[in-house]
């Protein structure tokens, strides 16, 4: 029988699995290999730590049979190619995407930023870059990323091998980039794991009883990336940004898993901890002066967050959030939720010409979105009948079961109120011909 | 065994339930939530994934440079798939006794709809003594 390691366990062998790999890919320079000795070792650990107790240096013991691993795939590799001698490195050069050379000083930072910026390689997919992200520094195994993308393990682990397969044929160095180059891998690693964080936060209304906790993982995540660059005000803004969002995660969805939206929440259910702490993150780095993207959508959900109330929100300084944020990305989304602050603001009129000037924009085509917020200002304005259109025709074009039941919900509300007013009507009416 | 179960929906107009009142459609959903989790809970559920509406659909054929030739709506079509459940189950009873239950989810007025659930076998690897 196969004991299960307790969680305190599971929780060291994944603050350890990038500095295994750190080691392990700076000794034998050949990340794909290394990356695959590193899972085993941690399989190895899984089935053999709760048995026979857990080794004096964990990791030490994990670097060690990640390394025994990869010397015998190394030594089966050399032998099958008749070769007798191992040179300076065991892998051939071809076959190599290592770390950069092991100069004096590379530090465990150096190792897990290294790491970071190999997985999330501009090269990848959003989808392998999020699988080989967990599995290389986030120490989840196959089996559990597979079960958090509801696919088969076979596909998961195909998809990480062929992560690693692209990032090797790309044939970029590895060695840590600078200026520029840094800031842009940087943001690659920062848009990787925004996109771990709502995968898991669209996933976990679904219908799954059980699944990893994606959301959670790309906070730690970006925690830890966070030590590694503990100046970079826009890191600190995505983890903000990460807390203040899921701070709402249990009152954003009702009974039904329908989607709660944020006007509607039971704000008691509200996280008081993960506020406290993102607003004070955003606070202290904004007024470092180096605002960003990222810090500005966290400082919109503090916004949101601190109001005691729907009706307590304070819309106009959202609204000049917003104004300043669209001058910084080129993002159509944040156009259309500057429509909706604008009709808080100044009515649903208002709001309703910038959705249309946002639908203009090819991104935008047909986008389910337009409908669902014209549906909410139509609503707004008075005109039920237009707005129940647009809640059906966004019910028919979302992919997510969540939206698709709030948006019918919405309209049928709707409907519901046509409905009884029509009998209302039908009825005063005979009262008046009867008397 | 595995058997897919399959549930169409007439193919003109949008789905039904878009016109059912709130009470008629959040009684409908909890219905299929609770009838999913039961399934989950009995070890019987291997998946289940509800579809796209009809409006994006497209049937995709490939030409002959082998390119894809995408042909779509179909407003015309009798039925459309919207969604399955793959069940594994002991016996074929006990699969057309889970169909049944799904034909029966409430309706507008919380009547049965009882819908015709296509119940088809997933094929499988041979039996040991087969081999």
């Amino acid at each position: 029988m196969q004991l299960a390691l307790d969680t305190q366990t599971q929780r060291l062998l994944r603050e350890l699995a990038p500095q295994v790999l750190g080691v392990v890919v700076r000794r034998y320079r050949d990340f794909a290999g290394c990356e695959d000795a590193v899972q085993e070792a941690f399989i190895a650990a899984a089935a053999q730590w709760p048995r026979d107790g857990m080794p004096d240096n964990p990791l030490a013991w994990l670097i060690h049979v990640a390394s025994r691993r990869i010397t015998d795939y190394v030594r089966a590799e050399a032998a099958r190619h008749h070769r007798e001698s191992l040179v300076v490195s065991l892998v051939p050069p071809d076959e190599q995407i290592a770390l950069a050379a092991d100069t004096d000083g590379a530090t465990e930072r150096d190792d897990t930023l290294d790491l970071l910026f190999m997985s999330c390689h501009p090269a990848l997919s959003p989808a392998s870059a999020i699988a080989l992200t967990l599995r290389a520094i986030g120490g989840l195994t196959t089996a559990e990323i597979a079960k958090a993308f509801l696919v088969p393990e076979a596909t998961m682990a195909q998809r990480v091998s062929r992560a690693k397969a692209t990032i090797k044929a790309s044939g970029v160095a590895f060695a840590m980039p600078s200026g520029d180059e840094l800031a842009a891998r940087l943001g690659s690693v920062m848009h990787v794991l925004y996109l771990m964080f709502s995968e898991g936060y669209a996933a976990s209304s679904g219908k799954e009883v059980v699944r990893t906790d994606l959301s959670g993982e790309a906070m730690r995540l970006t925690r830890l990336l966070r030590r590694l660059v503990p100046d970079h005000t826009e890191v600190a803004g995505l983890l903000a940004l990460m807390l203040l969002t899921d701070a709402r995660r249990a009152a954003r969805t009702g009974p039904l898993g329908e989607i709660v939206p944020l006007d509607q929440q039971d704000r008691t259910l509200w996280d008081r901890d993960a506020i406290a702490e993102g607003v004070e993150l955003v606070t202290t780095t904004l007024v470092k002066g180096q605002v960003g993207p990222y810090q500005l959508q966290a400082a919109i959900a503090a916004v949101h967050d601190e109001a005691a109330s729907a009706g307590d929100t304070d819309w106009p300084q959202i609204l000049a959030l917003y104004g300043v944020l669209m001058r910084m990305t080129d993002n159509p989304m944040v156009a259309l939720n500057r429509a909706i602050a604008t009709a808080m603001v100044d009515g649903p009129a208002a709001g309703l010409a910038l959705v249309d000037e946002v639908a203009a924009d090819p991104r935008m085509k047909e986008h389910h979105r337009l409908d669902s917020v014209r549906g909410h200002l139509l609503e707004r304005a008075g005109d039920r009948a237009g707005a129940i259109a647009c809640y059906r025709r966004a019910a028919d074009g979302t992919a997510s079961v969540a939206e698709r039941n709030y948006l019918l919900m919405q309209a049928a509300r709707l409907s519901d109120l046509d409905r009884q007013l029509a009998g209302g009507r039908q009825r005063s009416t005979r009262a008046a011909l009867s008397k | 065994m595995k058997y897919m179960m399959m549930m169409h929906h007439p193919g003109k107009g949008p789905y039904e339930m878009m016109t059912w009142p709130k009470e008629d459609i959040s009684r409908h959903i909890q219905f299929m939530m609770s009838f999913i989790k039961k399934l989950g809970a009995a070890g019987e559920l291997v998946a289940a994934e509800g579809l796209g509406g009809p409006d994006q659909a497209k049937r995709v054929r490939a030409g002959d440079d082998g390119k894809p030739i995408t042909d779509g709506v179909f407003p015309e079509s009798k039925e459309f798939l919207v969604g399955y459940w793959i069940i594994d189950v002991d016996s074929p009873t006990r699969a057309y006794e889970i169909a049944a239950e799904a034909s029966a989810a409430p309706g507008k007025g919380g009547k049965p709809l009882n819908m015709a659930i296509e119940v088809r076998q997933v094929m499988s690897a041979p039996a040991p003594d087969a081999l």
